[in-house]
């Protein structure tokens, strides 16, 4: 069994969030983790590993210090890191980023057969949940989301899907995408052995001209249909007026009153 | 010369900090409070190889080096000494010696359950009437056909009823040097559970209280011939170069708690306010912070600096790296202990009172002065090697 486990460093919100003058999160001024979704993606695959006997690849796009999160997979237990950089596929969405995933994907699939793809659910950072199914769209896969629980039969994934008040079972056959919930386990450390091992191993890199079947309108910053206008920190509501009507009836009185005024009804 | 770290050992640094705030820090009151050995979080070091760092992946060891155990031990002892000291008195004092001086039996008998932490080392060198002194040793070992039968009793031995392998260090027989009757000293690998081997009383500490320090009892206890450990004859020398690899486990275990005791107090002095500022905003506090941070620095660079020299003896056994343990320790240990003090001292009444933590650092700084070679010792050590 082959996995490829997408992950995404991400920066780390625990010190607080922070912002450059232009409202843009500076980066460089906090520290940058393995986002938390995909931390327990990897884990998951992992636990298949140790049960199974699986083949773990890790993969990440971003720039070159983005390496620092597939050593840190390869110190817990993956067994291959790829890092896809290129400065054309700088500044991408959802869209050019899954794009992009998919045609690396796609260039691993030329030499050896994958039969899941996991990805965490959502990055800390962006919040879109949407580069999982996008990349299972692009490549043709089942895409099953919100994974709190992965068992493997055969040539079948059994999942767990989470909603708010229940959870849906759902098999699907592999080749297929998962995407994972911080919840879905407990992440272990890396060791010591793992880490020595890990900085002396080789992380394989790709650039634009390795991904496979993608075209240049979809990467980067001009392959992305999501611009930005502008992006500013949250402004603080005010504490709001505070009454304390003597009956229900005056409560609505007050408030149609309150609504006729700013012409909402 | 570099002082950054490469990136393994920021790496590790990391692990260790996560680990250790995780898993050992929530323990730490509970570890002091009730005497208790922390085994929950000895079974997880096991499963993480935290008992193995610096043993080579033949041996089932994690193949890292020795500043990265360091970094453990640091990291560990900044939230609970008395993991840390685990973790020290382990590496080496058990593995150290049978990874040094075993023969490939002995290795492969021991170190694959040590490395995984299948099984935790202990040293037995201390008797109520040697310490300092070496020589003065009573406890015997006499060879009879295929079995050294051993008699005496140990003292203070860290991880004592919780090991499962002993290095212990008992007299052979005599010879003369230099015209004087000297005790021949010989160094065993006992196995918990020989007949013979019990244990006596659990020391009540002042500090580092969830170590389980024990008296070791040897009454004709028989012990196969092939786990005399290196030469019979050169315990004393295995036991002194055994000391100076622990001497910079326990500087690093010092260093932690100093470190420990300075975070808390940076983060203690900003949050409490009196005359209506923070007590951080006074000069005072100010400079005594400067001070505790400067000398935790100037340990922190002896105590890697001692971890890089037992790295290079790895691969030139004609390195010593017992000044610069000695170095380490002495300064490490008297920075603890100072820095400590001074973390109570500017914690207030708070400091004093065991939920704030800093004073269990105060006591368990102290015992960092005093075992694997006091301060006097180390002292001699240094001092020796400059008159020689």
């Amino acid at each position: 069994m082959k996995i490829i486990v997408c992950i995404k460093q991400v920066p780390d919100t625990k010190g607080g969030v922070k912002f450059n003058p232009d409202g843009t999160l500076d980066r460089a001024a906090m520290l940058a983790i393995m986002n938390p979704d995909d931390k327990a993606g990897l884990e998951a695959a992992l636990r298949l590993k140790d049960q199974y006997g699986a083949e773990v690849t890790v993969l990440t796009m971003g720039l070159p210090k983005a390496a620092d999160v597939l050593r840190e997979a390869l110190a817990m237990g993956a067994d291959k890191a790829v890092l896809v950089t290129d400065r054309v596929l700088g500044g991408a969405d959802t869209w050019a980023t899954s794009t992009t995933i998919a045609g690396a994907i796609r260039k691993l699939q030329q030499t050896d057969k994958y039969d899941l793809i996991i990805t965490g659910r959502q990055a800390i950072d962006g919040d879109t949940a949407q580069v999982g199914p996008q990349i299972a769209e692009h490549l043709g896969y089942p895409v099953i989301s919100y994974a709190q629980d992965i068992k493997v039969e055969g040539d079948k994934v059994i999942v767990q899907r989470q909603y708010d008040d229940r959870y849906h079972v759902l098999e699907a056959q592999m080749p297929c995408l998962i995407t994972a919930l911080a919840e879905l386990n407990e992440p272990r450390y890396m060791t010591p052995g793992g880490i020595f091992d890990a900085c002396a191993a080789e992380v394989l890199t790709m650039g634009r001209a390795d991904l496979v079947d993608v075209e240049d309108g979809n990467l980067g910053l001009n392959g992305s249909p999501t611009k930005i206008a502008k992006a500013s920190d949250k402004v603080r509501k005010g504490a709001g007026e505070k009454v304390t009507p003597d009956s229900p009836e005056d409560a609505v009185a007050y408030i149609v009153g309150k609504l006729a005024e700013k012409h909402v009804i | 010369m570099d002082f950054t770290l490469s990136k393994q050992h920021e790496m590790a640094q990391t692990l260790f900090k996560e680990f250790a705030e995780n898993e050992a820090k929530p323990l730490a009151i509970e570890t002091d409070e009730n005497e208790q050995f922390p085994r929950s979080t000895v079974d997880k070091m096991a499963k993480y190889g935290f008992l193995g760092i610096p043993v080579p992946k033949e041996f089932g060891g994690q193949g890292a080096d020795i500043l990265t155990y360091v970094m453990c031990v640091e990291e560990l002892s900044k939230v609970c000494a008395t993991t840390g000291v685990i973790v020290s008195a382990h590496t080496s004092l058990c593995v150290d010696p049978i990874l040094t001086y075993g023969t490939p039996e002995q290795k492969a008998k021991y170190l694959p359950d040590l490395a995984s932490g299948k099984k935790i080392g202990a040293f037995g060198l201390t008797e109520p009437g040697a310490g300092t002194d070496a020589q003065g040793q009573q406890t015997k070992a006499v060879l009879d056909g295929d079995e050294w039968v051993l008699n005496g009793s140990k003292c203070f031995i860290t991880n004592g009823k919780e090991a499962d392998i002993y290095v212990v260090i008992a007299v052979t027989g005599k010879v003369e040097k230099r015209g004087k009757m000297l005790k021949e000293i010989s160094a065993f690998i006992v196995e918990k559970g020989t007949p013979g081997f019990t244990f006596g009383t659990k020391e009540n500490k002042m500090g580092i209280r969830g170590s389980s320090t024990y008296e070791l009892i040897f009454t004709d206890c028989r012990i196969p011939k092939a786990n005399l450990l290196g030469q019979q004859g050169k315990g004393f020398n295995i036991a002194m170069h055994t000391l100076d690899g622990g001497r910079i486990g326990i500087a690093a275990q010092a260093l932690g708690i100093a470190e420990g005791a300075l975070e808390r107090t940076i983060a203690y002095t900003k949050e409490r306010k009196q005359f209506g500022k923070s007590i951080s905003a006074f000069q005072n506090t100010q400079f005594q912070l400067a001070d505790m941070a400067t000398k935790v620095e100037a340990a922190k660079m002896l105590v890697y600096k001692a971890a890089m020299k037992k790295a290079e003896f790895q691969t030139n056994p004609k390195v010593s790296y017992s000044v610069e343990a000695a170095q380490a320790k002495l300064y490490a240990a008297e920075v603890a202990m100072e820095v400590t003090t001074k973390a109570v001292q500017l914690h207030g009444g708070y400091g004093y009172i065991r939920e704030y933590e800093v004073e269990r650092m105060m006591r368990d700084a102290k015992i960092t002065e005093i075992y694997e070679g006091t301060s006097e010792v180390q002292r001699m050590v240094i001092s020796a090697a400059l008159l020689k």
